[in-house]
């Protein structure tokens, strides 16, 4: 089986170091300047490209480091977002005018520079609440470790909701700090405060940029890092003994791999990525409360991990991706509209209609006992579910009804159901290779026979 | 900062948490019987998680929308009987009240039952015939979580348009909450009464099902040893079904007796949090055993309503999660350990 993941692996894998920075760099200049000059279809109508993209940032963030606890070591952490909170918390309590905790007006918390010197904070505190939480709990296993985990991520929300002494409780904090970098006319507040627009029509990329492209490039630049750390102790005797207790914690304990150690690690680097993260929407939306950080956005960022493949850290920033952007992206689609439109998804939907049942019956067709019922069960519900919820295109009602992001948790179970039946390891699943020596001894097998001196011809 | 940051620790204790013993010991009585109201309803939606659990090795995430499906399904039962949500009290004979009642727990249990049966059929069953790891199963239960919800949020006020939508549905009320007597200077309602004496009859129920039918036999036998139970000429589609469909009539049952004690919870989200606090009582009690889940959830109802007055009422979730935690860390399987298979009639 080989299909496009793997054929871009192994051409990736192929390639030589500097040819790898050759591709690399030009990608992620692409990539930078995606929300300066968005592409028609790929655009969000309804909302600021930039501002998606930034968010898009902030979740790959999330994701990797929710990927070295899942992913890499077999924790399952379903507390997650308890983490992206703290970090959040920490920026909004040291900086924002609202805690009683700053109360330094005047002094360095409220500097230009306060947002930039909480962000190693926001990290270091949040890796010790990781230590806290994990070294007591680290000693269950499975389902246990879940529950505790999600009983943490609702505690840390009550505490936010309620100590209001501190937190401001449910109303929030507010002025949270932020660069504020770049002041001119136009950007009284800097390049990085909500103000900041853009303009459109400039030729100076950094005049066109509004705030949220310039916190999509701030976010780039803290992805790329944690990449590069994270892909090393990937690599390094950290991340084989997190395989290794993955794979079978009892085996690795015998073979002398001290698992809790390596555990708690690996629970501690991910909790203060997911800091980072937090400190980056707190600084971007300079408002927080502790709706933002419920259970539902742990289990999305779980959904980011396993949508996109565990274990394979780029396949969770697209599984991120696809997290942030879809609901966007529909926030911008009108369920109701003009009969033009009506007409267009009605085809679109018969159209899916029969794709599904085509790519069902060749499904079925290579099983060797199909099971026929269950299927047919899933698929009848989802397209009545479909028909229901799109009933007012079908009618062509008046303008004025719920745009389709309104049904963007619907569409996103029923996505993670079927996603679950049919592709249970992600989209993007990772492939275990040597760790050792791992790209040498990749391209010197890759190389066909006869053309090379690896072997006895030498 | 280390000066602020003592500033608002010293704050933070004296200011936001009053330990309030004496109201504890003050009002002891009416905290038993009020935790223990709580706590019977925990129990019945903790058998759900416990039952499937025992016998699949997995986490129903789903169990709160069943539960859910419960609330609105003995709703529209009284509104198909000829209730109109008028949010005033229907004062009707006791004999009245409680045919009515029965009749609306059926509804509750014929929805849920029916929910969580096809829960497993549409979404389990084909995991499991491809043997997919835990993970994955929790991951497609929190995607039916969503959709579920989702439909009765969006979808359902299209097809019956006073049902579901965001806000919470105006409430049917059958009893009004009288007091009945006094025990111990803790006034007993009707309301508590017929919770209590419910929840007591179905656990009772539940435990002779499990204990001395057949098909009782059937889901230990499966819990205990999956293979051998096959070949010992145990179906096990059919016991997983079975299990499906006690847990999803007991969420049912259990969500009458909420919307009794709570004639305003009724509404989409309703089941999320008190389908974490019953997961959290199957824990404390060992998930997997039966008697566990019952004795967690009245203890998890009690020490909630005990911490609330000891804390401070807005922090009546945290106790239930704390407490979580902390039997977790001394005893990893709960009170009574996982032993659904173990358990002897």
């Amino acid at each position: 089986m080989h299909g496009v993941g793997d054929a871009l692996r192994s051409w990736w894998g192929g390639l030589s170091r500097p040819a790898q920075w050759a591709v690399g760099i030009p990608a992620i200049i692409a990539l930078a300047l995606l929300p300066l000059f968005p592409p028609p279809f790929l655009d969000t109508p309804g909302t600021s490209f930039g501002g998606v993209m930034a968010q898009f940032a902030m979740y790959a963030l999330l994701a990797i480091g929710l990927n070295v606890v899942v992913g890499q070591a077999g924790l399952l952490d379903l507390g997650y977002v308890g983490f992206y909170a703290v970090g959040a918390y920490t920026v909004g309590l040291l900086t924002s005018p609202n805690s009683p905790w700053n109360q330094t007006d005047g002094g360095w918390l409220s500097e230009d520079w306060a947002w930039l010197a909480c962000l190693p904070l926001a990290a270091a505190v949040t890796a010790m609440s990781g230590l806290v939480l994990g070294t007591p709990t680290l000693r269950l296993r499975g389902d246990y470790l879940a529950i505790v985990t999600l009983g943490f991520g609702e505690i840390v929300r009550l505490l936010a909701d309620n100590l209001g002494d501190v937190t401001n409780g449910s109303l929030g904090l507010s002025g949270i700090a932020y660069p504020q970098v770049g002041e001119s006319a136009e950007r009284p507040n800097g390049i990085f405060s909500s103000g900041n627009v853009g303009d459109a029509d400039s030729a100076n990329i950094f005049d066109k940029a509004n705030a949220g492209t310039w916190w999509f490039w701030i976010g780039m630049v803290l992805v790329i890092l944690t990449l590069l750390i994270v892909g090393n102790l990937e690599r390094s005797r950290v991340g084989r003994a997190w395989v290794a207790i993955r794979e079978d914690e009892d085996a690795a304990e015998v073979m002398g791999v001290p698992a809790f150690k390596f555990k708690l690690w690996a629970f501690t680097i991910g909790a203060a990525v997911g800091g980072l993260s937090g400190a980056l929407y707190a600084g971007q939306v300079q408002f927080i409360n502790p709706t933002g950080f419920n259970i539902i956005n742990s289990m999305l960022f779980l959904c980011a991990v396993v949508i996109g493949g565990q274990g394979n850290k780029l396949g969770v920033i697209v599984g991120a991706f696809i997290i942030v952007y879809l609901p966007n992206r529909l926030l911008s689609v009108q369920a109701v509209g003009q009969t033009a439109v009506g007409w267009i998804s009605l085809a679109f939907t018969v159209a899916l209609v029969v794709a599904l049942i085509v790519v069902w019956r060749r499904w079925a067709r290579n099983q060797e006992r199909p099971i026929k019922f269950g299927y047919l069960a899933a698929a009848a519900v989802s397209v009545i579910v479909m028909l229901v919820v799109l009933n007012n295109v079908l009618r062509f009602q008046a303008p004025g009804a719920q745009s389709l992001g309104d049904y963007k948790y619907l569409f996103f179970g029923i996505t993670l159901m079927v996603l679950m039946i049919f592709k249970p390891q992600g989209l993007f699943p990772v492939r275990q290779k040597l760790l050792a020596y791992g790209r040498q001894v990749y391209q010197a097998v890759r190389k066909p026979f006869g053309d090379e001196t690896i072997g006895a011809n030498r | 900062m280390t000066s602020t940051a003592i500033v608002g620790a010293v704050q933070l204790a004296d200011g936001s948490i009053d330990f309030n013993y004496q109201g504890v010991i003050d009002d002891f009585w009416r905290l038993t019987v009020d935790g223990l109201s709580y706590g019977a309803i925990y129990a019945l939606v903790a058998v759900g998680y416990t039952l499937v659990y025992g016998v699949l090795r997995l986490i129903n995430f789903a169990h709160s929308e069943i539960f859910m499906l419960g609330l609105f399904g003995q709703y529209v039962g009284l509104m198909l009987l000829g209730f109109s949500p008028s949010g005033d009290v229907y004062s009707q004979g006791i004999i009245l009240t409680i045919t009515y009642l029965a009749l609306a727990m059926i509804f509750g249990m014929a929805v849920s039952g029916a929910a969580a049966v096809g829960l497993e059929r549409v979404a389990y069953r084909p995991l499991r015939r491809r043997g997919a790891k835990p993970l994955i199963f929790l991951i497609t239960a929190i995607g039916a979580s969503f959709v579920i919800q989702e439909i009765v949020h969006f979808v359902l006020p299209k097809i019956w348009p006073s049902l579901g939508g965001t806000n919470a549905q105006k409430p049917i009320m059958l009893v009004e909450p009288t007091k009945q007597f006094s025990f111990g200077g803790a006034d007993i309602t009707n309301i508590t009464i017929v919770i209590i004496v419910a929840a007591v009859i179905l656990a009772i129920v539940t435990e002779l099902l499990i204990n001395q039918t057949k098909f009782g036999r059937g889901i230990r036998a499966v819990a205990q040893d999956p293979d051998t139970a096959t070949l010992m000429g145990v179906s096990r589609e059919r016991v997983i079904m079975l299990t499906f469909l006690i847990g999803g009539v007991l969420a049912g049952a259990a969500a009458l007796l909420y919307a009794l004690k709570i004639p305003n919870g009724i509404i989409y989200s309703g089941g999320f949090i008190l389908g974490i606090k019953a997961f959290s009582a199957a824990v404390l009690g060992g998930i997997g055993n039966l008697r566990g889940a019952l004795l967690g959830g009245l203890l998890l109802g009690l020490a909630e309503n005990y911490g609330q007055i000891l804390f401070g009422t807005e922090w009546r979730d945290v106790v239930a999660f704390v407490v979580l935690v902390l039997v977790l860390m001394i005893r990893p399987t709960g009170i009574l350990g996982e032993s659904l298979g173990k358990a002897r009639a």
